[in-house]
C-alpha cells in the first residue's frame, strides 16, 4: 500500500464514522463538531486528488463560517435531550421511509454512472489547481457561473428583506 | 516497497517545524513581557523588574504558577469539550505559521533547505482558513463553561470574527489582483524585486489591519472579554494552565498576524535597498529572518500601542464599523484596483 492508498483509507473511515455520530449523537452541539470533522476529512481528500483549493475553500466555507452560524443558534437556543420535542411515531416512519428511498436513489446514480467506474487518479492530474480551475469557471462556464452569483445575491436580498419584516 | 519517503527530506521539516513552534511559543511568552512594560511604560509605572535583571525572567514565572494552580472543571459542564476549548485554541494558533517563509534558501549538509515549511500554491488561503477557524477554540469552551457570562463572550467573539472576516477577505481579493499569485513565498520574492505591497494597497493594508487587531480579539476589539459587563469573557470558568492557553493563543495569534502581515505588505524576509542575490546565501538567509523579526516586533509594538492607548468599543459601534464602513471600503478598494489593473493591461489613456 502506497502513502495516498494508507490516507485515502484513513480520512474515509474518519468521514465515515464522523458521518454516523453526527446522525446518532444526543446532543446537538455534540453533532456540529462532528459535521466539522467530516468537513476536514473531505478536505483531505480533496488533497488527495491535488484539488488544493477546493480543500482549502471548503473548510474557509463550511467549516469556518456555515458551521459557526450552526453553532451559533445551537448554543443561542441551548437546544438539548430534554428541551426536543417528543416525535410522532408516524414521522419517524415516514423519515425513515423517505430517507430509504433517497438512498436507493444514490446507490442506482452511483453505480449506473459512467464516472464511477473510471477512478479518480489520486495524486496525479493537476485539474484542481487554482489556476486551471479559474480557466474553467471564467472561460468555459463564464456564464453559468455569473448567474450562480446573482442567485447568491438575490438569497442574500432576500434574508435581510425577510429579517426586516420581522421588527 | 512501504512507505517509500526521503528520510533526509523528514528529519528536515521535523526540525523546521519544531523550531518554528518553539520559536512561537517563546516569542508569545515575550510578548506577554513586553505587554507588560510597555502598558508600564505609557502609564508612567515601572512594569514587572523583580524576578531577574529587569524583571526578564518574569513570564517563566508566570508559566510555572499557571502550571501549579489548582485546575477546576465546573460540575455540570461537558468535560471533554472544555478541555477541547483551549487546546483548538493553541493548535490553530500555531498552524498558520507553516506557511510562512521565515527566510530565503540556506545551504546546508550539501542540501539546499528552504526555510518554510510548506510552500503550498494556496498559502494565503490556508492562513485565511487557520484563522476562521480560531473561533472555535473560544465558542467551544465558552459553551463548555456552563456560564450566561461565558457563553456571552463567546457569541461575541464568533459575531465579531464572522463580520470582520468578510472585510479581510475583500481586501485580500484586491492584494491577490495585484500579485497574481496566492503563494506566500512568491508574493515575498516579487516583493524583493519590485516594490513594496503597501505602496500598491495603503487602503487594503489598513482595513487588513483593523481586521487583523478584530481576529485577534486584541483592544479595541475585545467586547469577547471585556471584564465589566461580562465578568472575565469566554474564559470566566478557566483556570490554571487552561487559562493560560487562551491568553497564550492570544498572544501567538498577534505574533502570527504581524507575520503575516509583514509578509503580505511589507516585503516579509526582505532587506530594503539590497540586493540579497550578490551576497552569500546562508548570511543573506539569516540577515533575512533577522529582518523580517524586526518588522514583527515594529507591529506587536503597534498591537500593546493601541491597546493601550484606545479605549473599547460598545457593541454597536463595533458592528458599525465592520459593516457600514470597513465592507463598503473594501469593496471600493477591490473595485478601484481591478479598474486600474484593467487600464494598465489594455493601455487606455485619458
Amino acid at each position: 500500500m502506497s502513502i495516498t492508498e494508507l490516507l485515502f483509507w484513513g480520512l474515509s473511515v474518519l468521514a465515515l464514522f464522523s458521518a454516523i455520530m453526527v446522525v446518532t449523537s444526543k446532543s446537538p452541539v455534540h453533532s456540529i463538531l462532528f459535521l466539522i470533522v467530516v468537513f476536514f476529512a473531505i478536505s483531505g481528500h480533496y488533497i488527495l486528488m491535488n484539488a488544493q483549493f477546493l480543500a482549502i475553500v471548503n473548510i474557509i466555507v463550511y467549516a469556518g463560517a456555515i458551521m459557526v452560524l450552526f453553532l451559533f443558534v445551537v448554543m443561542l437556543m441551548n437546544l438539548n435531550a430534554e428541551s426536543e420535542p417528543k416525535k410522532n411515531r408516524l414521522i419517524q416512519f415516514a423519515g425513515l421511509i423517505s430517507g430509504g428511498c433517497l438512498f436507493l436513489v444514490f446507490i442506482s446514480a452511483i453505480t449506473k454512472s459512467a464516472s464511477a467506474n473510471n477512478l479518480l487518479q489520486m495524486g496525479g492530474g493537476n485539474f484542481g489547481l487554482i489556476k486551471n480551475l479559474g480557466m474553467s469557471l471564467f472561460k468555459d462556464y463564464l456564464i453559468p457561473f455569473e448567474i450562480s452569483s446573482v442567485l447568491f445575491l438575490s438569497a442574500m436580498i432576500g434574508a435581510v428583506v425577510i429579517g426586516k419584516k420581522e421588527s | 516497497m512501504l512507505l517509500a519517503i526521503d528520510l533526509a527530506f523528514i528529519i528536515e521539516k521535523l526540525v523546521l517545524i519544531v523550531i518554528v513552534v518553539m520559536a512561537s511559543l517563546v516569542i508569545a511568552m515575550y510578548a506577554t513581557y513586553g505587554e507588560r512594560k510597555i502598558a508600564a511604560i505609557l502609564q508612567d509605572r515601572r512594569g514587572p523588574n523583580r524576578a531577574g535583571p529587569f524583571g526578564i525572567l518574569q513570564p517563566v514565572a508566570d508559566g510555572l504558577k499557571l502550571f501549579f494552580k489548582e485546575e477546576i472543571i465546573p460540575d455540570f459542564s461537558s468535560k471533554f469539550l472544555f478541555i477541547l476549548g483551549p487546546s483548538m485554541a493553541m493548535l490553530t494558533a500555531i498552524m498558520a505559521g507553516a506557511v510562512v517563509p521565515w527566510g530565503n534558501q540556506i545551504h546546508f549538509f550539501n542540501r539546499d533547505i528552504s526555510l518554510q515549511i510548506a510552500d503550498v500554491n494556496v498559502g494565503i488561503l490556508f492562513v485565511f482558513a487557520v484563522v476562521s477557524m480560531g473561533v472555535y477554540g473560544i465558542m467551544i469552551g465558552s459553551w463548555a463553561s456552563n456560564n450566561k457570562y461565558s457563553l456571552m463572550g463567546g457569541l461575541r467573539a464568533a459575531s465579531q470574527i464572522i463580520s470582520y472576516e468578510l472585510a479581510m477577505g475583500i481586501s485580500l481579493i484586491a492584494l491577490l489582483m495585484v500579485t497574481g499569485t496566492l503563494s506566500l513565498k512568491e508574493m515575498v520574492v516579487q516583493q524583493q524585486t519590485g516594490y513594496w505591497n503597501i505602496f500598491y494597497q495603503p487602503l487594503g493594508f489598513l482595513i487588513f489591519l483593523i481586521c487583523a487587531f478584530a481576529e485577534c480579539n486584541r483592544t479595541p476589539f475585545d467586547l469577547a472579554e471585556a471584564e465589566n459587563e461580562l465578568i472575565g469573557g469566554y474564559h470566566t470558568e478557566y483556570s490554571s494552565m487552561k487559562l493560560g492557553f487562551y491568553l497564550f493563543a492570544e498572544y501567538i495569534n498577534m505574533f502570527v498576524s504581524s507575520v503575516i502581515m509583514a509578509t503580505l505588505f511589507f516585503g516579509g524576509y526582505d532587506i530594503p535597498f539590497l540586493n540579497e542575490a550578490n551576497y552569500d546565501q546562508n548570511w543573506m538567509a539569516l540577515f533575512g529572518l533577522m529582518a523580517l523579526m524586526t518588522k514583527v516586533v515594529c507591529f506587536i509594538f503597534l498591537f500593546m500601542w493601541v491597546r493601550w492607548t484606545i479605549p473599547r468599543f460598545r457593541y454597536d459601534q463595533l458592528m458599525n464599523l465592520g459593516w457600514r464602513v470597513l465592507i463598503p471600503l473594501a469593496l471600493f478598494n477591490m473595485l478601484l484596483t481591478g479598474a486600474l489593473i484593467l487600464f494598465k493591461q489594455n493601455n487606455w489613456h485619458f
